[in-house]
């Protein structure tokens, strides 16, 4: 059996609300709170950034696994921030785990679902028994243009998930994904922020490979949408995962525990798997979870995980996302959150 | 803080590595190669823990130039379980939230950057709990 012995998630304490970031740019805080169904979003703090929730999502992942960290044979994190252009994220927040030398290093860049591509090669690497144990991470700190609609979602944070064969926590059932050449998001080389296609990213981009994905391994694994206890969803905004989920046949309660999206914003590459992080903090043995992220360029990488009885055992040997959520909040104003983001210029 | 010197203390920043004199058990942090306990040599590498408190503390309120847009914050001498001593930053609180005695989490965090074109620098920080 193959799938995910532990896992772990890291938010940073800090929060921007949706009616703060609208008042700056004179726009109806009401009508943003209900066309986005967003409420507040997580902000990094000036000392924090990819690398760093990284090593703290592994540092959760690890003590539910309770494995040597030196065992640990490859390293793969997912995310559109890395903080280096060249030098992998994977090399600082192995050091920092414990985990080298012996062990392969890699970053994945795919916009929102490089932390699900990272997980997707980890479980394929441990299947073909090229590695005992691997560790696949979704982190972002992504920024989106002040004033743009991106702002009052992208948001920071991640999870972390250790692949294996022995003391399985979730069972991966089956894996499938869909990708086409869809221009609906991208960011140019050199450019601070990326840039998006309005409307098209809606349709064509979220929706066609999200969907295509859902149906796609429903079809592979012969499943319904009444098989599975939950479902999560990529969420770029409160309201495309629900659709999404209704359009698939999955009701509001399947998708509950994993919509994290209102407090939390869109954390890229961090956004599904955190929600499923989330989902694995309340499911039960036996119970099916269907997993569905979405990059940009664009893709979907769908998995369907069976949980096992080591669940009871794992859950509360480390922080859960509700209360990484919910606890310890620190609010920020506008011009706070601008400082922390680094939109203001300084001299040098 | 010169490149080479920050790649030479990853082990102590990164990890919290430390040595315990396997004659008198005295742990030291950072590493040294002698114990000034017992004149000891050899040494057991171990981690510490991440679980600590507040000894004292001070509010920098004039920082060095690459720290200056965190004013004020707080630097703290932290004792952690094993009961060693540590100077460190104490993030994501307002001055006026520390106290002496309060409970702390050591954290991974980006201490530096070597200006704009250089390496990130990562450490450790406290956190109250
Ligand atoms: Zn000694």
């Amino acid at each position: 059996m193959v799938g995910i012995i532990g896992y772990g998630s890291y938010v940073p304490r800090y929060r921007i609300k949706a009616e703060e970031i609208a008042k700056q740019w004179g726009m109806d805080p009401d009508a943003i709170k209900r066309g986005l169904l967003l409420k507040e979003k997580t902000v990094p703090g000036i000392d924090e950034d990819t690398i760093t929730i990284s090593v703290e999502a592994g540092k959760n992942a690890l003590k539910r696994a309770e494995i040597d960290p030196q065992e640990i044979g490859a390293v793969y994190i997912g995310s559109e921030s890395h903080p280096y252009a060249v030098k992998p994220s994977g090399t600082v927040v192995a050091e920092a785990l414990g985990i080298v030398p012996e062990v392969h290093i890699a970053d994945y860049e795919f916009a929102c679902k490089a932390g699900t591509e990272a997980m997707f090669v980890c479980y394929s690497q441990v299947k073909a028994e090229v590695i005992k144990y691997g560790l696949a991470i979704g982190a972002d700190t992504s920024q989106g243009a002040p004033g743009d609609a991106l702002e009052y979602s992208a948001s920071a944070g991640g999870s972390a998930f250790i692949f294996g064969k022995e003391k399985v926590v979730a069972e991966i059932v089956e894996t499938y994904s869909y990708t086409t050449d869809t221009p609906d998001f991208w960011r140019r080389e050199g450019a601070f922020y990326p840039r998006h296609s309005g409307r098209f990213t809606g349709e064509p981009a979220y929706f066609k490979h999200v969907i295509g994905a859902g149906k796609g391994i429903l079809e592979k694994t012969g499943l319904k949408p009444d098989d599975f206890a939950y479902a999560v969803f990529h969420m770029p905004n409160g309201k495309f995962p629900l659709t999404a989920g209704k359009k698939l046949g999955f009701t509001k309660e399947q998708l509950e525990p994993g919509w994290i999206v209102p407090l939390m914003g869109n954390t890229y590459s961090g956004s599904s798997p955190t929600g499923f992080s989330a989902t694995l903090d309340v499911a039960k043995q036996g119970e099916l979870i269907l997993l569905v992220s979405f990059g940009s360029g664009a893709g979907s990488d769908a998995f369907v995980f069976k949980v096992t009885d080591r669940i009871d055992e794992v859950r509360d040997k480390a922080i859960k996302v509700k209360e990484l959520l919910e606890n310890d909040r620190i609010y920020l104003n506008y011009g706070q959150y601008a400082k922390f983001r680094e939109k203001i210029i300084m001299n040098e | 803080m010169p490149s080479p010197r920050y790649w030479r203390e990853i082990p102590q920043r990164y990890r919290l590595e430390a040595n315990k004199c396997k004659k008198c058990g005295k742990i030291f942090f950072p590493p040294r190669l002698i114990c000034c306990e017992c004149r000891g040599q050899a040494f057991e590498k171990i981690r510490l823990s991440d679980e600590g408190k507040i000894i004292t503390f001070t509010v920098i309120r004039v920082a060095p130039q690459q720290f200056a847009t965190q004013t004020p914050y707080v630097v703290a001498i932290v004792e952690t379980k094993d009961e060693v001593r540590l100077t460190t930053q104490v993030a994501d609180c307002k001055p006026e939230d520390v106290e002496i005695g309060k409970k702390v989490r050591l954290v991974f965090r980006k201490i530096q950057e070597e200006g704009k074109t250089g390496i990130l620098c990562y450490g450790y920080k406290a956190v109250l709990v």
